[in-house]
């Protein structure tokens, strides 16, 4: 107990002289197995009765009564308020999008191009880099505009940046007020922390179909969906900046005689302002991966030409826009990064001398206004020429996609079988023959068991939520599935982290390889999974996999890197082999880590649901995706996203309160970090 | 005590739900562990009365959990008294407003920190004008004040250094010339230099000495380091479990602990670098004995003694602030004490 | 340094100035073009009436972006309409009519549940009108990859399925043979089929156009089995031509019972519809256009293997066959 810590902290303690209070941990797997094994036995003699199973195009009435709701908003748009607002709001962005599409991306009619071409957006774009960070990111920034065009997706690459400029600005102008309420005021987090785990478990596929019923399609729901989607890590970084402000810190502006506001003002945002930013850039890379999925409610963007990709089932044109952008995450990434550094280096007196600075930023602006002028004038500065390089890549890529896949196909097929028929089919039995009074009662015996009370509360109101919607079996069957990926996940997560946290160069190798996976959007590599592994299940599971699998991974690493050198050289010199070493050291030193990766890992599968129907996964993500192509279908739709939501809910709050003492990294982020896709 | 620079009655912080109710309750004799045990309350200060004479260094010793820190706080309400009043000169500051209290703070008080507090992204000399910044002061006028307090402390030419770029004894000067610039009543420093190394803490002590001869101020020092209390402070004031075991002199802590406790405490400390002459004399068996011999002031520390006292046959004639003959020592009182040491 | 620096400096801001009163006198090519098309729009309004805004659905499967883009590359070049396209799914499509979000459904596969909320002969808000046939024919049957029906020609016959079924079997279809559906949001009644011909098979769902077309070609490709449900006109018959295996015929009223069914798809004629009130606009030529469009399956086919085998984009690939079909394009000009 250090005097330095807040004294209210040292008081609550037990007194000093009283010996601490430590429970004797007990071991759970006891009565986890217990459980397990009643399950089983019961199982045994019921499977098959009271399953729940809503055969195909059956809907229950809250599904009807859900479509009714629909029809009411859409039949009301012009009376009810609620959609009254949301209209006018959604026009307003519309304007806005259309507005900045005319100035950068698309013909500015009766111009036969937009108001700024290539040439001038790519030299402010580049001036701005230098500006906000150094040449380096200027270097980035000139070569990433460039390749938009140059692979012939200019104007798609436009029209994303200004999705993300919307969705990250409308961020800002939320997150940071909402983000230092929650990281100043105990009851105004209490209300918006769960709201935000609400949001971050949600599937980004699951947010539209309640948003274009309110926003309508096109590029308003999509700035609505980016913006959810990207808000809550920008919030709960910048509350946690606020709040891990140095208590001395808060003391020294009080005894001071700060008041509140010249507080917050001058000690805790400045101190909050470098993980204010950590929050900004994780926004940003958010804001990007979601604008690309809006493109399914036709938000403009590079998410389009993926899925015309998709479309005509050809990976390598689908593989381009997705590679820019993941050229496009990683210039943001790199921008924002380098701007949050450079105030400090710039104060203490880094970077190039003033005067050199100050000239290049002039010189560069009147060379960017020069830029603007001409390709404003002329036709070749306007639009990007054609190289044909996009098309080129495609087709080769491509070819090299489907000799891939060709010489795999003879040995995937069986690794498929095995795996579905050894581990997916059993599993699947068990959950989904289960009576659901069995299997809820079982859950809920687990979730108690594993996290006490303050798992079973959580975890029966989203069983009883589960029951309500109707898709029960559905969702049983969609559980097995994500288990099983969970499995594979960790499994992938701990032989490649371990190998990464024990030798730098498979790390500095894997690490862009990760980077990769997890922006480019997963409609890039159904196709090759569709050859490997037809329409099923597993293909579902592999699709889940190639998004989660980076997350665990890297968590793993990470974990597994933070074993302290010390403990290290010590077991080394006690003779332990290479196994004993992490078998017996690493990773049970990184327990925290390895907890976390696998309900990330769990999370981001369950996010894939949704992807995972449409390539024969089933279940739930196929309900999903009947909602959002038929009408009457929308009840079951809607009803399978709010199942998919409460399933998430019920596992993270299982996993977390299971590791409740464990780890500091659980609090501090997001649940869900916001990288990829989905 | 009217005249008092701070005036602290009666000061109680009780932690947990229902500690104003507590107050005045039997309840409140109870040990700590039996209050935690009872109600979930915990005491922090209990009943803590003293008063510090203007220009007076005060420290408040205690181990770590003895209330000492909470204390510190209590004075300028960092944390709110749950009873008891705090005077600073006439005015209460207990039944202040929040913008009265604001104005003392900003004007009266100062305080310097453990882990220094310096907001890293200011320059030293935007730290140092912190104060003056948010008490409104112009530009020019609080960069010369500013200027003047990293002189006075030391720091010339680091002014527009970030705290980062400096060492640790370096950022606590630095918070010392914050909290001068203000040109507070009274300074409090809250364990200022335990974060210090040995060297860097010893030079910090004497900076401390240093300016309370320049600048005169009213000092409240916590400390846990026994050693630095004796060394800075004019009295001492011993806590324990929140409530006060003594308080006193160095040289009156040293020779009569109030306790086995604080007996035990200041065993370990070269008694004869503290204590005075006062302290190992025996009273004169009439006032002639020893006529003749070297005469000390009663208030002579023992080590400077030693060389008189060994050097003459027999004894020294000891006499107090009014030169009045109060006792007489000889090599055998000294020796008693420094052996004592060895042992 | 300094001093360099400042020159460097001068000589930029005059070469800057330079340049602005070079491009500004110049006058780009864009200001001609700008003005040529001002008139241009001016000139067509002031002809036989205008044409105004068409925001044009469009559906997610290449056939269909073959229509619209025909149509909408037509109405842009000759007519000089605003075109929007919107990519979106049927449903969704059918919800645009009413906020004016959609002007254009160019193939309707037969929508009696949307029909019934927004056409106002079928009770709905009137939000959509029926433009009637677009020519095109849908087609829908079962389906075996070529490969299959040379080999095991008894296999055409629903009344042999059966004995194969075992060789169809999967990982997903739990003993019996597999049956792959198509992406849910397709008018299916498989299920009630193969449960109503007492077919030992189970419906297991691709979940999009992308999964079936490539299990077909993988079945083709590595002689695999697989039968599922597929349809016409689509561009992989170019590449691919199925073979559909026969079921009993169909009769009026024998899909009438979704539960009941036992008989195969019907074709279907394929629609246009309009939104209402941008259709009221009679003398609008973009109106004009879209009345009078028709076209036949082949034509519909040239185009969707422009774009997905060749690779155009889809804008290219409408203007080629417009090219190539001068008097087709007359017609609906008229």
């Amino acid at each position: 107990m250090s005097t330095a810590a807040p004294p209210k902290v040292i008081r609550q303690g037990p007194a000093p002289d009283a010996p601490p209070v430590l429970a004797e941990p007990t071991p759970r797997w006891k009565p986890v197995a217990v459980v397990l094994l009643l399950w089983l036995a019961v199982w045994w003699f019921t499977k098959g009765t009271d399953t729940l199973v809503l055969a195909g195009r059956d809907r229950t009435p809250v599904m009807d009564t859900l479509a009714a709701f629909r029809d009411r908003m859409i039949a009301g748009r012009e009376s009810n308020p609620v959609m009254v607002v949301t209209g006018a709001l959604a026009d307003a962005l519309r304007g806005t999008v259309s507005f900045l599409q005319r100035v950068i991306s698309i013909p500015d009619d009766p111009r036969p191009v937009p108001q700024i071409g290539w040439l001038g957006v790519t030299a402010v774009a580049t001036w701005v880099g230098y500006a906000v960070a150094n040449w380096r990111i200027a270097l980035l920034v000139l070569g990433t505009f460039l390749s938009f065009g140059a692979f012939g997706y200019w104007s798609h690459s436009m029209d994303l940046l200004i999705m993300v400029g919307i969705a990250v600005v409308l961020s800002l102008a939320v997150g940071i007020p909402l983000g230092i309420l929650a990281g100043t005021n105990k009851r105004a987090n209490s209300i918006i922390e769960p709201v935000l785990d609400f949001l971050q478990t949600m599937p980004t596929f699951v947010y539209l179909l309640p948003i274009v019923l309110f926003f309508g399609i096109g590029s308003a729901s999509a700035v609505v969906c980016t913006l959810l989607y990207a808000v809550p890590p920008l919030i709960r970084i910048s509350a946690h900046g606020i709040r891990t402000v140095p208590p001395t810190m808060v003391e020294v502006a009080d005894s001071i005689g700060l008041t509140r506001w010249q507080r917050l003002l001058k000690v805790q945002l400045p101190l909050a302002k470098r993980t204010i930013i950590v929050g900004l850039n994780q926004t940003t890379l958010a804001a990007l991966s979601m604008a690309t999925i809006a493109s399914f409610v036709n938000g403009p963007g590079l998410g389009k030409p993926v899925l015309d990709g998709l479309r005509i089932n050809d990976t390598g044109t689908a593989l381009v826009p997705g590679l820019l952008i993941v050229a496009m995450a990683i210039m943001l990434d790199r921008a924002t990064t380098a701007a949050s550094e450079r105030g400090d280096i710039m104060a203490r007196g880094g970077g190039l001398p003033p005067r050199l600075h100050r000239a290049i930023l002039i010189g560069g602006g009147v060379l960017a206004a020069v830029a603007v002028m001409i390709s404003r004038q002329s036709l070749w500065a306007a639009e990007f020429p054609d190289l044909g390089w996009g098309r080129a890549i495609a087709k080769g890529a491509g070819d090299v996609i489907t000799a891939i896949t060709d010489t795999l196909s003879p040995i995937t097929g069986p690794f498929k079988d095995a795996i579905t028929y050894a581990l997916l089919n059993p599993l699947q039995a068990f959950l989904s023959e289960s009576p659901w009074w069995l299997a809820a009662a079982a859950i809920a015996l687990l979730a108690y068991v594993l996290g006490g009370l303050r798992a079973l509360v959580p975890t029966v109101v989203c069983l009883a939520g589960m029951v309500f919607f109707g898709l029960w079996n559905n969702a049983m069957v969609t559980l097995a599935m994500t288990l099983v990926a969970t499995i594979l996940c960790m499994v992938i997560a701990v032989v490649v982290g371990v190998a990464m946290a024990r030798k730098r160069s498979a790390d500095l190798l894997i690490r862009p390889i990760l980077d990769a996976g997890q922006t480019i959007p997963a409609f890039v590599y159904l196709i090759p999974c569709l050859a490997l592994f037809g329409p099923s299940r597993f293909t579902g599971i592999v699709a889940a996999l190639a998004y989660a699998a980076p997350v665990s991974i890297k968590l793993v690493a990470d974990g597994v890197k933070g074993v302290s050198a010390t403990t290290m050289e010590a077991v080394r010199s006690s003779g332990a082999s290479t196994m004993q070493q992490i078998r017996k050291v690493q990773l049970p030193m990184a327990k925290a880590s390895l907890m976390l990766a696998t309900n990330q890992g769990l999370l981001f599968v369950l996010a894939m649901a949704v992807i995972s129907g449409m390539v024969g996964a089933g279940a739930l993500g196929y309900d999903v995706v009947i909602g959002f192509s038929r009408s009457e279908e929308w009840g079951k739709g809607f009803a399978a996203g709010a199942t998919i939501v409460l399933l998430g809910i019920m596992i993270d709050r299982i996993a977390r309160r299971a590791a409740e003492a464990a780890p500091d990294q659980w609090k501090r982020f997001p649940m869900r970090a916001p990288t990829g896709p989905f | 005590m009217a005249d008092a620079a701070l005036s602290v009655q009666n000061l109680w912080k009780v932690f947990g739900p229902n500690a104003e109710k507590l107050i005045g309750t039997p309840d409140l004799e109870l040990s700590r562990k039996e209050l935690q045990a009872k109600s979930g309350h915990v005491i922090g200060v209990r009943d803590v009365s003293f008063d510090v004479a203007p220009g007076e260094v005060f420290v408040v010793m205690g181990l770590s959990g003895s209330g000492k820190s909470t204390l510190v706080r209590l004075i300028t309400r960092l944390i709110e008294p749950t009873s008891g009043t705090v005077m600073l000169g006439e005015e209460n500051l207990t039944t202040m407003d929040e913008e009265k209290l604001r104005e003392v703070r900003r004007k009266r008080v100062s305080m310097v920190f453990q882990h220094f507090g310096l907001l890293p992204h200011r320059k030293v000399i935007d730290n140092v004008s912190f104060g003056l910044e948010i008490r409104g002061e112009d530009k020019t006028r609080r960069r010369a004040r500013a200027q003047n307090m990293v002189d006075l402390v030391g720091l010339s030419g680091y002014e527009q250094n970030f705290p980062d770029q400096l060492s640790g004894g370096m950022q606590q000067r630095v918070g010392l010339a914050r909290a001068l610039a203000n040109d507070p009543d009274i300074l409090m420093f809250d364990e200022p230099f335990s974060a210090l190394d040995p060297l860097i803490r010893r030079d910090m002590q004497n900076e401390v000495i240093r300016l309370h001869h320049e600048v005169g101020k009213t000092m409240v020092f916590i400390t846990h380091d026994l050693a630095e209390a004796l060394k800075l402070g004019d009295r001492i004031m011993i806590l324990r479990d929140g409530a006060i075991i003594q308080i006193g002199t160095p040289d009156e802590v040293v020779a009569a602990p109030a306790d086995d406790y604080v007996k035990d405490f200041v065993s370990d400390v070269p008694k004869s670098h503290v204590l005075t002459l006062k302290w190992v004399m025996r009273p004169p068996a009439n006032s002639e004995e020893g006529i003749g011999a070297p005469t000390l002031p009663d208030t002579t520390i023992v080590r400077d003694a030693a060389r008189t006292v060994l050097a003459t046959d027999g004894l020294v004639r000891v006499v107090n602030a009014q030169d009045e003959f109060v006792g007489v020592v000889d090599d055998e009182d000294i020796l008693r004490v420094v052996v004592a040491e060895e042992g | 340094m300094q001093v360099s620096i400042n020159r460097s400096l001068k000589t930029l801001a005059v070469a800057a100035v330079a340049a602005l009163s070079v491009s500004a006198c110049g006058g780009g090519d864009i200001d001609a073009k700008t003005s040529q098309n001002a008139s241009a729009n001016a000139s067509n309004s002031a002809q036989a009436g205008k044409c105004g805004t068409i925001n044009m659905a469009v559906n997610p499967w290449v056939g269909y972006e073959a229509s619209a883009y025909v149509v909408g590359e037509l109405a842009k070049s000759k007519l000089g309409c605003t075109v929007n396209y919107k990519d979106l799914k049927e449903d969704v499509s059918w919800q645009g009519f009413g906020t004016g979000e959609v002007d254009v459904v160019i193939e309707d596969w037969g929508h009696p549940d949307l029909e019934k909320k927004f056409v106002k002969d079928k009770g709905g808000d009137g939000s959509a009108t029926d433009g009637g046939p677009n020519g095109n024919k849908g087609i829908i049957h079962w389906y075996v990859p070529p490969w299959l029906a040379a080999e095991y020609p008894d296999i055409l016959d629903y009344n042999n399925l059966n004995k194969y079924a075992d060789k169809f079997a999967t990982s997903e279809s739990g003993g019996k043979g597999q049956f792959l559906g198509a992406d849910p949001s397709y008018v299916q009644f498989d299920e009630a089929i193969v449960k109503n011909l007492n077919l030992n098979f189970k419906v297991v769902f691709s979940g999009g156009e992308a999964a079936s077309i490539t299990a077909f070609q993988k079945a083709e490709k590595n002689k695999e089995w697989l039968i599922g449900y597929f349809y016409e006109p689509q561009w992989l018959f170019a590449e691919l031509p199925l073979k559909a295996v026969k079921l009993p015929p169909y009769t009026d009223g024998c899909q009438a019972d979704p539960a009941k069914v036992a008989c195969d798809y019907p074709d279907t004629i394929l629609k246009k519809f309009y939104s209402t009130k941008w259709a009221s606009n009679a003398e609008d030529t973009g109106v004009k256009l879209v009345k009078a469009f028709q076209w036949t399956n082949e034509d519909q086919n040239i185009v969707a293997k422009y774009i997905s085998q060749d690779k155009m984009s889809k804008e290219d690939a409408a203007k080629k066959w417009i090219a190539d079909n001068p008097d087709k394009v007359a017609a609906w000009l008229k």
